[in-house]
């Protein structure tokens, strides 16, 4: 990965035509990251690696230099430009991050299903193999596999080329699945307008108190798996505790993809959001 | 977390800034690190140590400046410190927090040739 992901080679996959990438969204490959390439093949997209060690010889003096930045501020630039081109189209993006096994693809596909003929697009994110994006398109929606390779998230420039693979519809939602993973992508912001953290019943109840970073940036946290809930003695009201606790403001939802429990909730929840985002467009 | 990522970060600012002030050689670079931003200081050493090489701050001294972890108690409305995520406050002893600060990362200044 070009940018800050330095965990290995990433490429983008499920788009199979050339396009031209001096659109309006600026992502293209013309912006001045210094090492790395990243070409296209077959519509697939590999991110390489490797600073470019560039010296340029100068002062000798010894002195402080203040630079007071971000070590992460390339990536915000990234996700920046995203928000304000998903802002501009009036598409409503959500983050969705979990563990490895919390059901996000198959949530996924029955929010497709139960959306309807709502535009929508998917960004799906994995270290390997593009099961995941095969599984969305068999709902019917586009979608594009992102793999990290060795990389443990998405990150801004990753999804910035995914979007423009995408293309999204206005006044659409996109959806971005992230890498199973309650460490890393709670740092990487995508430019999406909110995390929506994903834990299954069974994870057990400490699971926010054990990663309370990722609880603490999401919005929404879906409770998925619901219908095992009486199976496994889980109490889901000390997860909703245990929530609030690393996050005051979370809200909650008890879903179970399976059996459709709690989906009717969790769309009109994307319904509202994505009415308050074009709220502004339509006023215009 | 993911520390060799965030040692690619910094060794692209300081190129960025080495290139700008034509600096040939980096001697030390101070970070800061909030209390809550999940760096683990000794594999980021270890990273800055291997991703530096061949770069103008190979072989540069790491300091890493501690910053404190804050938060919002829901319960008092006061901005306290906290040396713990799940720290109650230690105020009215609410267990109601809003972290505010403490996930910072950043590059301070560099010490340059």
């Amino acid at each position: 990965m070009c940018t800050v992901c330095g965990c290995g080679d990433a490429k983008v996959e499920g788009h199979a035509h050339d396009h031209d990438h001096d659109h309006e969204h600026g992502h293209a490959h013309h912006h001045g990251h210094g090492h790395g390439h990243h070409h296209h093949h077959h519509g697939d997209l590999h991110f390489g690696q490797g600073p470019a060690g560039v010296a340029v010889p100068g002062m000798s003096q010894e002195r402080l230099i203040e630079i007071e930045t971000d070590i992460l501020a390339k990536n915000d630039r990234y996700a920046a430009e995203n928000r304000a081109f998903l802002r501009g189209r009036g598409v409503f993006a959500v983050n969705l991050v979990s563990s490895p096994g919390s059901g996000k693809t198959t949530l996924l596909c029955r929010t497709i299903e139960a959306l309807g003929d709502q535009p929508l697009a998917v960004i799906e994110g994995d270290q390997q193999t593009a099961n995941d994006a095969d599984r969305i398109r068999a709902t019917g929606a586009p979608a594009v596999q992102v793999n990290t390779g060795k990389g443990c998230h998405l990150d801004g420039h990753m999804v910035g080329h995914a979007i423009e693979h995408l293309d999204p519809r206005p006044e659409s939602f996109l959806f971005i699945e992230n890498v199973g993973n309650l460490v890393c992508p709670a740092g990487f912001d995508l430019g999406e307008d909110c995390k929506v953290a994903i834990l299954s019943v069974t994870e057990g109840e400490d699971k926010p108190l054990k990663y309370p970073d990722m609880f603490t940036a999401a919005r929404l946290a879906i409770l998925n798996k619901v219908d095992l809930a009486p199976h496994c003695d889980v109490d889901l009201d000390l997860y909703e505790s245990n929530l609030r606790r690393v996050n005051p403001d979370i809200e909650t939802l008890r879903v179970s993809a399976r059996t459709g429990e709690g989906m009717e909730a969790w769309t009109g929840w994307l319904r509202a959001r994505l009415a308050d985002k074009i709220r502004p467009r339509a006023a215009e | 977390m993911h520390e060799m990522s965030l040692c690619e970060g910094i060794r692209q600012v300081i190129e960025d800034h080495a290139r700008a002030n034509g600096v040939t050689c980096v001697r030390r670079v101070r970070l800061e690190i909030g209390r809550f931003a999940g760096v683990e200081k000794p594999a980021l050493e270890f990273a800055f140590e291997v991703v530096m090489r061949g770069s103008v701050a190979e072989g540069a001294e790491l300091v890493m400046l501690d910053l404190p972890g804050r938060a919002l108690c829901y319960d008092c409305a006061r901005e306290v410190e906290i040396a713990d995520r799940l720290d109650p406050c230690p105020e009215c002893g609410g267990g109601r927090l809003m972290p505010t600060g403490g996930d910072e990362m950043r590059i301070k200044d560099l010490e340059v040739v």
